[in-house]
């Protein structure tokens, strides 16, 4: 059985699961955020439970239209507020607490492996880079997960991808799933499971992981999954969780298909509207004027990529007519880019430092595009109007491209600037 | 009448390959859970005025991938609200798939309606026997039927109302 099997089958007290059955498993962590929060809590009413099936494993974010942006996004927050304090809801975490949640639920050590977490986000699948079975739903499996604490879900299928060799500069963990991403399609891997494996794995640290995991949503798949090695065991004794290494082996009973990526071959990619699969190298990348980079977001807006782009960007500055915006992902991404002077060189370059929310990446605030404009970011997705006006345009890449194209206001590999 | 069980009768509006939750209903309009308010703005960030061309009853025919990108349950209850009664496409993104169930929104997962059914195409589904006439062309197709335990989700009007009667602990 794939690995992603082997969790759910325990899950649902079976022995062995075949891809296709319908089952029911019980969930360790039920995550929503205050756009799925409202209608979540709204079922959950309808269906008129008294209580939550364990005010413990629920977690609320207030990340994505927050600080309030408007007054409908006010009366969103204040319902979610009211509805967490009245359960007596743990983990909720508003204001000063609050991280672009896919950021946060690692750092704060609520995801354990082995685990099957569900959120009302699509990125809730970012977990699997800590040995997670981690799927992003809607609100009205949150409201039944909250009541009963199950989902219903169809066993997928798996592909493996087996990753060797070593990164080449300034290439990290954006660049693997843009040109996996790339080497697949978006629906590459529609209902199914993406497993990594491989000596490549080495080399990808666990924030890089968190990244490649986040993103498998952009290929279609269900869930992403880490093995869970040396690298990921002192991650999570570094949050209080103590867990011991599970590999993910061949099995040819287990997948349905192979991928194998060699990365060696992998420049820095950019993603080129209005697909995430749309990677080319950045070499080869339009030369187009920039209006705006974003560095953040759940996908990149951990406190490894703040360094790299703060290496990139040191001593230079933001080229004319660029708006630099830097999203640290959460509070302690924050206060650690603040204590090793990073917000000292992003604002010699002329950056604007946001407080941790998803903000500009789904165009919700704080970075709106205009008609025409046009931004790279390291953010997930490059959809037409996803930052802004349907005729603006996003491209995808990762820390270090973001941050040189800054620079020179065009898209531009790393190695040129620094 | 159920809402996998019924007949549904209305004009085909073509769309393309990946139509993402964001060309659905843009996250701008995420502060409102009301269908017939999300209805207003169904596929405004694909083409401003489409919603204004829906008349209640009428399907929606895509391509590819239709639904990938955000969890957002907006979009298949924009999609109800609008008036449109099904979805068929070649291929759905899962999320989607898990909400249009959930929400009780009948969904058809076609290749062969989706590549020949033109705009404006009269059909007319019968969701239980698993059939989908062309009424302006006169073909007839017969597509695969939900697997039962989704069917009594979609009987029930939605996961909530599945659950509430009762047959959850099946």
């Amino acid at each position: 059985m794939s690995a992603t099997r082997k969790i759910l089958a325990r899950h649902a007290d079976k022995l062995r699961l075949q891809p296709g059955a319908f089952i029911e498993a019980t969930v360790d962590l039920v995550l929503s955020n205050d756009v799925t929060a409202p209608i979540a809590i709204k079922e959950f009413e309808r269906y008129g439970s008294e209580n939550i099936f364990d005010p413990d494993k629920v977690v609320i974010v207030l990340d994505h239209f927050t600080p309030n942006r408007d007054i409908a996004s006010a009366e969103q927050c204040a319902m979610v507020r009211s509805f967490a304090r009245r359960c007596g809801i743990k983990h909720f975490y508003d204001c000063g607490e609050v991280g672009i949640e896919h950021v946060l639920l690692p750092e704060e050590g609520l995801i354990e492996p082995g685990s099957v977490v569900i959120g009302g986000d699509s990125h809730t699948c970012t977990y699997g880079a800590l040995g997670a079975f981690a799927t992003g739903v809607g609100s009205t499996d949150v409201a039944a997960a909250m009541a009963t604490g199950k989902i219903w879900l169809r066993t997928p299928e798996a592909i493996l991808v087996k990753v060797t060799g070593k990164f080449r500069p300034w290439a990290s963990g954006k660049d693997l799933i843009l040109y996996l991403i790339g080497k697949i399609g978006v629906d590459g891997a529609t209902y199914r499971s993406l497993e990594f494996t491989g000596d490549g794995l080495k080399g990808l640290s666990v924030e890089g992981r968190l990244t490649v995991a986040n993103m498998v949503v952009e290929a279609g798949a269900k869930n992403g999954l880490f093995p869970v090695d040396d690298l990921t065991v002192r991650y999570l004794a570094s949050v209080g969780i103590g867990a011991s290494e599970s590999s993910i082996e061949p099995d040819e009973y287990g997948y349905s298909g192979e991928v194998d990526i060699d990365l060696g071959d992998i420049e820095p990619q950019v993603a080129l509207p209005s697909l995430p699969s749309n990677a080319v190298s950045v070499g080869e990348a339009p030369d187009v004027r920039l209006d705006q980079v974003v560095i953040g977001s759940c996908t990149n807006g951990r406190i490894e990529d703040l360094r790299v782009a703060a290496r990139v960007l040191k001593g230079k500055k933001a080229a004319a007519g660029v708006r630099l915006i830097i999203i640290p992902g959460s509070p302690r991404v924050y206060r650690g880019a603040m204590e090793e002077g990073l917000f000292d060189i992003f604002l010699d370059a002329g950056a604007v430092i946001s407080p941790p929310t998803c903000g500009p990446c789904l165009g919700g605030h704080m970075g709106v595009l205009a008609a025409g404009e046009k931004a790279i970011s390291t953010t997930n997705r490059n959809f037409a109007g996803r930052m802004g006006h349907m005729e603006s345009e996003v491209y995808l890449s990762n820390p270090a491209v973001a941050a040189a194209s800054a620079v020179n206001g065009s898209i531009t590999e790393p190695g040129e600037v620094v | 009448m159920s809402a996998s069980g019924g007949l549904i009768e209305g004009n085909a509006h073509i769309l393309g390959d990946h139509i993402d939750t964001d060309a659905i209903i843009p996250a701008t309009r995420l502060v409102s859970h009301d269908p017939v308010e999300l209805g207003g703005h169904l596929l405004e960030g694909y083409d401003p005025d489409f919603a204004s061309r829906i008349k209640e009853g009428d399907i929606i025919v895509a391509g590819e991938n239709f639904g990938s990108g955000s969890s957002r349950e907006h979009a298949p209850l924009a999609i109800k609200g609008a008036g449109v009664a099904c979805v068929i496409a070649t291929s759905f993104a899962r999320i989607f798939f898990r909400n249009a169930v959930n929400v009780g929104l009948p969904i058809l997962e076609s290749p062969e309606v989706a590549e020949v059914t033109e705009e404006g195409d009269r059909l007319r589904i019968d969701l239980a026997a698993g059939k989908v006439e062309n009424l302006t062309t006169r073909a007839s197709f017969s597509v695969e039927p939900y697997p039962e335990f989704m069917r009594r989700i979609i009987d029930a009007g939605g996961l909530i109302d599945y659950l509430k009667k009762g047959q959850g602990s099946e």
